[in-house]
């Protein structure tokens, strides 16, 4: 597999929606290419960070509504 | 449901709302709707309790009611839904941004990993900012698969549209979240002038 078919590639595989054989020839690709695997984990962090961006406290005010709904059931 | 019933799903709310509330900021973007919509996500799990099989997947049985909660209304609100859900319009830079292509110049190379110290350097603002100013239609698919880990076929799903639309409208929207960073990036002085 050449680096422009990983990169290609690359997003669906960090999403796990490749077939397992795609999937494979970008491991190995990845396990001696550095600058695709630069490029993997950049986009993995960056992902990484996405998923952390729904982390977030919940107001007060919507606990106490939450608790008033729960309360009420 | 006994009173046992009612105090597990009370617990299992209570544990999940940061979970709900951040998630649900991230696809309306506003607090009020928000928590607007975490509060009816509440009634519609409880209303619907008997469907759940499987206590081990409540959280994500619950997110799977919120996000059909906010698409189910974001398309009544909609005058012409389909024009909305094209959204592709919106964006006329094309869909083959990378930030890494951005950071990756070669001088930068000789003293230091521009790609590390611009992910460190990323604040939660910065992400948040570039993930609401997606055009709707992006950024709820960024939400479900990128934050919320959706696969493609389960994205596909809560949205009505076929698989290919969704991997297409992801990779416009990542390309656009990637260069709203890039922007702000520039702007903030982060990284040296422009290359674009």
């Amino acid at each position: 597999m050449t680096c422009e078919d990983v990169l290609r590639e690359l997003l669906a595989y960090l999403d796990r929606e490749v077939d397992a054989d795609t999937a494979a020839l970008i491991d190995r690709h990845l396990q001696s290419c550095r600058g695709c695997f630069s490029r993997a984990e950049f986009e993995r962090k960056l992902k990484a960070h996405l998923e952390a961006s729904a982390e977030k406290p919940a107001p007060e005010r919507l606990r106490a509504r939450v608790k008033g709904i729960l309360d009420k059931f | 449901m006994d009173e046992r019933d009612r105090r597990w799903f009370a617990d299992e709310v209570e544990r999940l709302t940061d979970r709900l509330y951040g998630t649900a900021l991230r696809l309306t973007r506003n607090t009020e709707d928000a928590e607007d919509l975490v509060a009816e996500t509440v009634v519609r799990a409880w209303a619907r309790i008997g469907e759940l099989r499987d206590r081990q997947a409540f959280e994500a049985w619950i997110r799977r009611i919120l996000n059909n909660s906010f698409v189910s209304e974001w398309r009544h609100r909609r005058a012409c839904p389909e024009v909305a859900l094209a959204a592709s319009s919106l964006d006329d830079e094309g869909d083959s941004f990378s930030l890494f292509e951005q950071l990756h110049q070669p001088f930068l190379l000789w003293w230091s990993n521009p790609e590390e110290t611009a992910i460190a350097n990323l604040l939660r603002e910065d992400m948040d900012r570039a993930l609401d100013g997606l055009p709707e239609a992006h950024r709820v698919v960024v939400v479900l698969v990128d934050v919320q880990g959706y696969s493609y076929p389960e994205a596909a799903e809560v949205l009505g549209v076929p698989v290919g639309t969704v991997r297409s409208r992801l990779n416009r929207a990542r390309a656009q979240l990637q260069r709203a960073l890039w922007r702000h990036a520039q702007e903030a002085g982060l990284v040296p002038g422009r290359r674009e």
